[in-house]
Order: structure tokens, then C-alpha cells, then sequence
């Protein structure tokens, strides 16, 4: 009985410590069905985020090159100073020291602090030196963290700053070519999802949620070397002259390409605190000003292209000044009878307006026209302008006899040394590239080939010894252009003491490779002719940049009188 | 009757092989992201720098600066036309 009633209870026992087990395991179930099932969403997101991570992947803006591919604009990371206002609080010990370090006013720090206090993210200082970046890491202070971000360089600073223009602190083009092939050197970044440990270190990637692009280089048609001696001739021309601006543009006339765009005043692209808003234009394209005597080459080409005047022509300029209208079209002297190429060695106004009113208004227009003037030219720069040439419908005769030697209208030293480009590319007209081109474009037919091997023969003599422009020669090199002294327009009419020197030409003749246009405005140290202001730079940059370009002599027998020789036209050598 | 009692270990054994298997290659993949992450910083400083040399060889060589030292640290100066030759092809 006793045994049985032993037995009993042990029954009872074991019941009742199954019974918790059971519960313990149903217990144990239920739990894992909660957290398995009903909280999975949950969990798995606190999961998540504590561990997966999106990080960033940097992508940064592609280079400028020149057009040997020497780099003009480089993008270099460098870090920038952010806090955690927050946390920065909970360490006001280290504000003091941190202000130092970022050469910052404490004050103005610590209100600025203050007043974003609720934030998370605020920059103190964007692109420091790598030493401060240093040092601000081995500071330590809570909140404050470094974030990477690019600047750009610019190596050559203002001999290149108008042309490529800039970007701003977060690295997008603000102007010039930076501004104009934005897209194309900008970079994507992307960002991939990984899994970090408990040490912040990445352990697992997970997915690429967009990957990095990094921006696309750019090659220019720019020469390096031609940039930088064009901008140191047109520099010094500047300072002798004493001149308000100036700039230069080097064309392939082969090909278009611009191989050198210059302009004074200039500024440093890497340092622009003190930048003033006239510095930045590029004032190769942007500037307008009255071509004057330079256009008289066209309205003779448009002579010679009509078949009325051949280059022997003769052509009445006595007494010296001549009456349109009721206005009067005057020569500095009264050069008598000369010959059409006369007119162009002695630049006669007279002259030049008397071919233009024998010409056809509509054609004289149409091949102004199809040279580029009055209209944007295929370069894409921003902000170009346009020029003015006013439609030959509105034309009244005074008007047609001013264009004739360049008043009236107005172009930018690009489609001045555009224009003449086409007579040195034997007449064919080849849209303006910034870009370096694998081949030359077709190029549209602008004056037949007689007409710019004429023009070309007829403008070396205007560099001749009885020219208007001897300065403009290189030695050992047929030189062909001309010079344009320009009374600047002002508000009533014309300024008395303020010119444009301007000269514009192309070398070497026989096979010609480049053209140039050189514009410097208001020189105020006494000369003020285009043959003594503007036609030195020019033959020094051409000089330069034939040698750089290894272009061969084409007159070498006499190398001090690059004219002469072969010329065969009029009889007034 | 003796085919399935030799199975059941040897299936037994094969599993924990396969598991043991799964570790260690788990381990190694992570030890080759590790590696693959730090070639990947590599890549990126040294293209950092290679920007940073391009951009320093590139000011070092600033056209004006060369001009400087040829001009005034080396005396040199540009030949005289009259003492040129041109050898013509």
C-alpha cells in the first residue's frame, strides 16, 4: 500500500513536470512563430540597419586636355570639414582649437553652431589643405568628420582661364568650356549596398544599386604651347600700350580648329576671391567691335569675285574723299589713281566704297554672310555673340559704302580671323572648333580659288615695305593681312582720341596653315595704329607657332623681303 | 539489412564534410573580399595620385616657368634668322 501509494505520487510528479515541460515547449513555439512570422518585417529592418550600409562611389569629373593631350583642367580630391552640431556640443572644450586649426572667427563658429544647433549636417569648411585635413582628424573631436570631394586645377591658370572657364564648390561648370561640355565631363556617382561589421569595415557587398560613371576627358583643339606664347605677347602688347583689353585667336585653317584663344585682362582660375565679372569674359567671342579697314579684304574679294575688277583694275581715288549721299567717305591722303591692289596696300576708303556700290547689294551681303559675320559661329561657347551685319534690304547707299571698309557692323576677333581663313583655305569657309577633330570638316565654298589666291598675293603686299603693316612680317615666311585702326564708336558718333587696333592675316601664303586676329582696344601710350600695335603680336605668335608646328619656310631666298618676288600683279611695287 | 545500416553514418559523415565545407569557403570568400577591397582602395589612392603627379608635372611645366629658367638660370636665348640653316628636302 504503501509502495502503491508510492508509486501515485511519483505518477502525479512526472504528469506535472511533463505538463511544464510541454507549456515550457509550446512557450518556446509561440516565440519562435512571433519573431520568425509576426515580427520578421520588423527585425529584419533593425537587422538591416545595423549593419547593411549604402555607401557612395565617388566619380569624379573627367580632364581637359590640350590637344597633345597635356592636361588643362584636373580634378584632384580634397576634404571638406563637416559637424554633427549635436554631438559637436557635447565637446565645447575643442571649439576653440577647431577654429584655430580651420582659421576660422570662434565667434562667428560658434554661432553658426548655435543657430543650426537641431541639424545634423553642417560644413564648416569645404576644401582644406591636407595638412589641416590631418590635423583635424588627430583632433577628435565628437561630431566632426571629414567628407571627400574634388576641386579642380587649372595648371596654366590665366594664360587658359577665359576659354575653359570654371567650376563651382561642388565641381559643375559655372563657365566657358567647363560650362559648355558640362555633361559630357561630368561624373555619376553610384552607390552599392553593403554589409559592415561591428568595426565599420565592409565585409559583404550586396548589390550594386547604380554604378559609378566617371566623367569623360575632353580633348581641346587648343595647342599648349601656342596658348601660352599668344597670351604672353598679347600680355606685354597690353601693358606697353597701355590698352583697356585685348585678345587673340590662332586658327587652323586647314582644319578650323582653334589651336589658341587669348584675352587681357585676365585672372587666376585657382584663386578667385577677387574676381571682378569683366575678367571672366572671353572677350575672343563675346566682344563686338567695328572690324573697320581688316573687311576691306572681303569687299575686294567680292570685287574680284563679280568679274568686274581684276586685280590691275584702276580705280580713281582723287581728291581723296568722295561723296555718297550727302555724306563724305575720306582717305587719310589723296592717294590718286591706284590699282586694286593699291587699294588694299594703301587701305583707301575711297576706293574700297567705290567697288562696294558697283557690286550687287544681295551678293555683297551674301558673302559677308557665308563668311560669319552677323551670325553665331559652330564653336558653342556660351555667351558668343553674334555681331552685327544689318540685311542689305535695309541697306541705304551710305551704309553699303561704310561696311565696304567695316563700319556700320560688328564682329568678334573669332569670325574676323574665321574670315580670313576661308582666303587662306583657298576660299573655302570651315566651321570654328574648340575641339580637336580627327579630320577636316568639308568645308562650304565661299570665293572660287582664283579669287583667294589673288586676295592672298594682294594682302602680303600690305605687309610689304610700301604696305600699311611691315611689323606683321616673319622672317622667312610669305605673310599676307591686314590692319584695321578703328575710332571706336561712342554715344552721338565717333571718339576722337579711342581706336581699336586690330590686325588680322594668315602664313604662310603659298600653303596656308594658320590664320590669326589680333584686336587690342583703346591703346593710350601713343601709337595707336593696327601696323604698329596689333601687327607685332601677330608676327611674333606666328613666328612661334609656325616653328612649333613645324611648318616649312616658303621664302627662304630672300628672307627679309617676303613680297616682291613673286608677285606679278599692278605695276607699283 | 547490412547496405542501409553502412548508409546512414556515411551520409551522416558526408553532411557534416559538406557542412565544415560551406564554412570554409565562406571563410575563404571572405578573405578574398577583404583582399579585393583593399586592392580596390589601392587602385583608388594610386589614381589620386597619378592625377595629383599629372597635375604637379603639369605646373612644374607651366610654359611660362620653363621660359623663366632657360632665360635667366641657363642663359638662353632664341638663334638669330641670319644663323639658321634650313636644310630643304
Amino acid at each position: 500500500m504503501k509502495s502503491r501509494g508510492g508509486m501515485s505520487e511519483y505518477v502525479v510528479r512526472r504528469r506535472i513536470v511533463l505538463g511544464l515541460f510541454a507549456t515550457a515547449f509550446v512557450a518556446l513555439v509561440w516565440r519562435a512563430v512571433d519573431l520568425q512570422v509576426f515580427n520578421q518585417d520588423f527585425l529584419q529592418n533593425q537587422g538591416d540597419a545595423r549593419h547593411l550600409r549604402v555607401v557612395t562611389l565617388a566619380a569624379h569629373r573627367g580632364m581637359i586636355l590640350d590637344r597633345n593631350g597635356e592636361p588643362l583642367a584636373v580634378s584632384t580630391p580634397v576634404d571638406s570639414v563637416w559637424a554633427n552640431p549635436q554631438e559637436l556640443a557635447t565637446g565645447r572644450e575643442y571649439w576653440s582649437a577647431l577654429a584655430k586649426i580651420l582659421q576660422l572667427d570662434p565667434d562667428q563658429m560658434r554661432r553658426q553652431l548655435e543657430a543650426r544647433s537641431e541639424r545634423e549636417f553642417v560644413y564648416l569648411k569645404r576644401h582644406v589643405d591636407p595638412t589641416v585635413a590631418a590635423q583635424i582628424r588627430s583632433l577628435g573631436a565628437p561630431g566632426v568628420a571629414l567628407q571627400r570631394e574634388y576641386r579642380r586645377y587649372y595648371p596654366d591658370g590665366e594664360v587658359t582661364a577665359q576659354v575653359l572657364g570654371f567650376t563651382d564648390v561642388d565641381d559643375v561648370g559655372q563657365e566657358g568650356l567647363e560650362l559648355a561640355y558640362e555633361d559630357w565631363m561630368r561624373g555619376e556617382s553610384g552607390a552599392k549596398r553593403v554589409i559592415k561589421d561591428g568595426k565599420h569595415s565592409i565585409i559583404e557587398n550586396v548589390e550594386s544599386i547604380r554604378p559609378a560613371r566617371p566623367g569623360r576627358d575632353l580633348t581641346l583643339s587648343i595647342d599648349r604651347r601656342i596658348q601660352y606664347l599668344a597670351y604672353r605677347e598679347l600680355k606685354a602688347a597690353v601693358q606697353q600700350h597701355k590698352a583697356r583689353s585685348g585678345s587673340v585667336v590662332v586658327l587652323d585653317t586647314t582644319t578650323g580648329e582653334i589651336l589658341a584663344m587669348v584675352n587681357q585682362p585676365s585672372y587666376n582660375p585657382n584663386n578667385r576671391s577677387h574676381l571682378k565679372p569683366s575678367q571672366i569674359r572671353n572677350r575672343a567671342v563675346t566682344d563686338l567691335f567695328e572690324p573697320g579697314s581688316t573687311l576691306k579684304a572681303f569687299t575686294v574679294a567680292c570685287g574680284l569675285e563679280s568679274g568686274k575688277y581684276r586685280p590691275e583694275t584702276q580705280i580713281d581715288t582723287t581728291p581723296g574723299f568722295y561723296r555718297v549721299g550727302s555724306n563724305l567717305v575720306r582717305d587719310v591722303h589723296n592717294y590718286g589713281p591706284l590699282d586694286v591692289v593699291g587699294v588694299i596696300r594703301k587701305s583707301s576708303n575711297v576706293g574700297s566704297s567705290k567697288i562696294a556700290l558697283s557690286l550687287d547689294k544681295e551678293m555683297f551681303w551674301n558673302k559677308l554672310h557665308q563668311l560669319g559675320f552677323g551670325t553665331v559661329s559652330a564653336s558653342g561657347f556660351p555667351g558668343e555673340a553674334s555681331g552685327l551685319l544689318v540685311n542689305y534690304r535695309r541697306w541705304r547707299i551710305f551704309e553699303q559704302a561704310t561696311l565696304s571698309f567695316g563700319y556700320g557692323m560688328s564682329a568678334t576677333p573669332l569670325q574676323l580671323a574665321q574670315a580670313y581663313g576661308v582666303l587662306a583655305a583657298d576660299g573655302e569657309m570651315r566651321p570654328a572648333s574648340f575641339l580637336k577633330l580627327d579630320k577636316a570638316p568639308r568645308g562650304e565654298r565661299v570665293f572660287s580659288q582664283r579669287t583667294a589666291r589673288e586676295m592672298r598675293l594682294m594682302l602680303e603686299e600690305a605687309v610689304g615695305p610700301d604696305g600699311t603693316a611691315p611689323a606683321a612680317r616673319v622672317s622667312g615666311y610669305r605673310v599676307g593681312g591686314k590692319t584695321g585702326t578703328v575710332r571706336k564708336s561712342i554715344a552721338g558718333g565717333y571718339a576722337d582720341n579711342r581706336y581699336v587696333s586690330v590686325f588680322a592675316g594668315f602664313a604662310p601664303s603659298s600653303k596656308s596653315r594658320l590664320a590669326i586676329a589680333v584686336m587690342i582696344d583703346e591703346p593710350s601710350n601713343g601709337d595707336y595704329y593696327g601696323g604698329k600695335v596689333a601687327a607685332p603680336v601677330f608676327s611674333a605668335v606666328m613666328a612661334g607657332a609656325l616653328r612649333f608646328l613645324n611648318v616649312a619656310p616658303d621664302a627662304l631666298e630672300k628672307p627679309d623681303v617676303p613680297t616682291a618676288q613673286h608677285v606679278a600683279l599692278g605695276g607699283q611695287l | 539489412m547490412k547496405g542501409p545500416g553502412l548508409l546512414l553514418p556515411l551520409l551522416v559523415l558526408a553532411v557534416i564534410a559538406s557542412a565544415i565545407g560551406v564554412v570554409y569557403s565562406k571563410h575563404l570568400s571572405r578573405k578574398q573580399f577583404v583582399e579585393l577591397q583593399r586592392l580596390e582602395s589601392d587602385r583608388d589612392e594610386m589614381n589620386i595620385e597619378w592625377g595629383q603627379l599629372q597635375l604637379e608635372q603639369s605646373t612644374v611645366a607651366t610654359h611660362g616657368r620653363i621660359e623663366e629658367l632657360a632665360r635667366l638660370q641657363l642663359k638662353m636665348t632664341m638663334p638669330d634668322p641670319n644663323v639658321v640653316v634650313i636644310v630643304q628636302p
